[in-house]
């Protein structure tokens, strides 16, 4: 077990290190820096071209580091990185922790918000497909999953505004109406934001709840055919006495395991989302800072969203382990 | 005859029965999946054939339709004849949106295999033939008619939807035999090997599958330097969407490589001379091939899904490429959809096209494997 852990935990930091290597050469990958287009935009006043604005330039390459070879760039920010500080964003010109901080609480709120909209819906529903089998109501369910699996959540969005503006004359997007979004942190502001959450949760949860209505019902259909349940409702016990008490409960096992997968995975997800419903979260700020070429912050964002995938997946490989006795006696 | 001989018959044929004449017949009861091939089909089709399709040149723009919506299409004029009405373009004076009426009394007949704007079909054979338009002899002002409505460049959005297709699906097969190739040479060499092979291999699907692929992703697209050509752009997003793909299909692999290895007919082949090639590929390939379709095929709606979701944030594929993502971008904001609405018609044909994949792939999968009924 301990031999296991140090293994993927030292896997894991390698991940990290290969992602941060990989983010910040790809980044600096497009022709021209921070620098070429600050100096066109704000130096305009001072002749583009002439002596001061070169001047300018070098300047400000200098202060930010970009006149050296991008390996001497990547170990700066790198070995501070390493402890938390992520280097200073040249775009909102601020310390990348800063910003991000504000927002990834955000992205996580909405992350939680679309995991309890899953499993409030996926469990019941999963649980009366199964116990529906080869009946219409079954049927009917695992089509409406098979649709909420195909629709592309960005898609859907779209969708939910256009009907949200029409028929509700109420503009989805974002998290807080506008009052609030500057304001300090507020009950009022709590309660604003819950009316707002539950469009990005039933954008980003519609996939998630078909595939776990799907996995649910497969697992409770193994149960439900077992000795035991034939020997519980043969001693008379109510028939929603018989599924609920031991059945439901095996089933959910492998729900709970992989709860770990799915925080990563809602995060990295949402980055689109996000972007369509001009939500406050981690995916407008990359995409923002990667169109303005803002090296650390854009490198920063993609390395945090890894680590937090990595953490995640062992996270749920621990509680797989947990869980289930048959995987422990695997890894040993 | 009577039943039990019939019985015995199809018993026989079953017995003789090829492994894909198998996999058919079991394709067959699956309805959804009968359904979803047709539909995949028919898309195909109308990507070859778009230019026959389109009612007019997608590129072709004309201010003076622009963001027109969908037209009314008329059945009766005293007998059964549809036809759309002639079209009075002004400008609200207060929003200075464009408004468009229509003249009471017109009447522009819709035809079948009407001529048309010219094109080359399959690049050679030059035509002017389309499915259905108007006479534009008989129409002074030569404007097709615009059933889907136009975008802001008054460029008609059915023909640029057909279009569309072409990109859209596309990018969905070679994307797709891209992620195949890696996913077998990788996979097989990972399987049949074992050692030191196998845990490279192994240690870079891992990495790839817990690096959180979609910022990265946005990361490499936002990286494709903006001039290049349209065809290098269409690569470029293709390998960069099979990168992430190929590792499924690579674990697949793997998996049904160590299965066989330690096979008998393997080793007779072994024995036989045979290179390790042609152990891989004529030998131990054939054995899951069909097993490999299915999840093939399950991919493409992933790409589909994928291009259409970069291009949409301007990332992917840009004007004038036409892909359904491409189209798409103008419906990215609320005013847009509010005041615009058919502009978002692109998203109907991207979700029906990744249902029927899916559907197809479904079924493939359950016809696929040999322990099902």
């Amino acid at each position: 077990m301990i031999a296991f852990m140090t293994r993927r935990i030292l896997l894991g930091l390698f991940t990290l290190w290969v992602l941060s290597v990989v983010a910040f050469i790809v980044i600096t990958l497009p022709p021209g820096d921070f620098v070429d287009d600050y100096v066109a935009n704000l130096i305009g006043d001072a002749g583009f071209g002439t002596p001061v604005a070169a001047l300018l330039e070098e300047n400000l390459r200098k202060e930010y580091g970009l006149d050296r070879p991008l390996i001497i760039q990547y170990y700066k920010w790198a070995s501070k990185a390493a402890f938390g500080d992520f280097g200073f964003s040249v775009e909102f010109q601020r310390p990348v922790w800063e910003i991000v901080s504000d927002k990834l609480l955000m992205t996580i709120i909405v992350a939680g918000a679309t995991i309890l909209f899953t499993w409030t819906l996926a469990i019941p529903i999963g649980i009366y497909a199964a116990v529906r089998h080869r009946k219409i109501e079954d049927y009917a369910l695992t089509f409406v999953g098979f649709i909420g699996l195909a629709i592309p959540d960005f898609l859907l969005a779209l969708a939910l505004m256009w009907i949200g503006y029409f028929y509700f004359d109420f503009s989805i997007g974002g998290l807080n109406t506008r009052e609030y979004v500057t304001a300090a942190w507020s009950m009022g502001k709590v309660v604003d934001m819950l009316s707002h959450l539950w469009i990005p949760a039933i954008v980003l949860g519609t996939s998630g709840t078909a595939g776990l209505i799907r996995i649910m019902r497969a697992n409770l259909l193994d149960e439900l055919s077992k000795p035991y349940v034939v020997t519980a409702r043969a001693k008379g016990l109510k028939e929603w006495r018989v599924v609920i008490k031991y059945p439901v409960r095996v089933a959910l096992n492998p729900i709970v395991s992989t709860a770990g997968y799915l925080l990563p995975f809602l995060i990295s997800g949402s980055v689109i989302v996000s972007v369509v419903l001009s939500l406050p979260t981690i995916g407008p700020l990359l995409l923002r800072a990667l169109l303005a070429e803002d090296l650390f912050m854009a490198s920063s964002i993609v390395v945090i969203l890894g680590a937090m995938t990595i953490v995640g997946t062992l996270l749920s490989d621990i509680l797989l382990m947990f869980v289930d006795p048959r995987i422990r006696m695997v890894k040993n | 005859m009577a039943d039990g001989e019939m019985d015995l018959l199809e018993d026989e044929q079953v017995f003789v029965a090829g492994q894909y004449q198998l996999m058919w017949w079991r394709f067959r009861k699956h309805r959804m999946a009968l359904v979803g091939a047709a539909v995949v089909i028919l898309f195909y089709t109308s990507a070859v054939f778009a230019d026959f399709i389109a009612i007019s040149d997608p590129a072709k723009s004309d201010v003076d339709v622009a963001y027109l919506s969908p037209q009314t299409i008329h059945w009766f004029d005293g007998g059964f004849s549809p036809h759309v009405k002639e079209l009075i373009g002004s400008r609200d004076p207060d929003t200075f949106k464009k408004v468009y009426t229509t003249k009471p009394d017109s009447h522009i007949p819709i035809m079948f295999l009407v001529r048309g704007y010219e094109y080359k079909l399959f690049g050679i054979i030059k035509l002017d033939r389309h499915l259905i338009g108007i006479d534009e002899s008989q129409n002074e002002e030569r404007r097709a008619p615009f059933f889907l409505g136009t975008d802001v460049q008054g460029r008609d959005m059915w023909s640029r939807m057909v279009f569309g297709t072409r990109v859209s699906l596309t990018i969905g097969l070679i994307g797709v035999a891209l992620s195949l190739f890696l996913g077998v040479t990788l996979g097989s060499m990972s399987g049949y090997y074992g050692g030191i092979v196998d845990v490279v291999i192994q240690r870079i699907i891992e990495i790839t599958r817990s690096v959180p692929t979609i910022p990265l992703w946005i990361a490499l697209a936002a990286s494709v330097p903006r001039d290049w050509s349209m065809i290098r752009i269409y690569f470029a997003i293709t390998i960069l969407i099979a990168l992430f793909v190929w590792t499924d299909l690579g674990r697949v692999v793997r998996g049904r490589f160590l299965a066989l290895r330690e096979e008998d007919f393997v080793m007779a082949a072994k024995i036989g001379g045979a290179s390790d090639v042609r152990v891989i590929f004529r030998h131990m390939l054939p054995n899951f091939a069909s097993h490999l379709i299915a999840s093939t095929t399950l991919a493409i709606p992933f790409m589909i899904i994928s291009e259409t979701a970069l291009s949409f944030l301007g990332l992917g594929l840009r004007a004038p490429a036409i892909s359904w993502g491409v189209l798409l971008q103008q419906a990215q904001n609320v005013q847009t959809v509010a005041i615009y609405p058919w502009l978002t018609l692109p998203a109907v044909p991207v979700t029906v096209a990744v249902l029927a994949f899916n559907f197809m792939g479904d079924g493939l999968r359950d016809a696929a494997d040999p322990y099902g009924n």
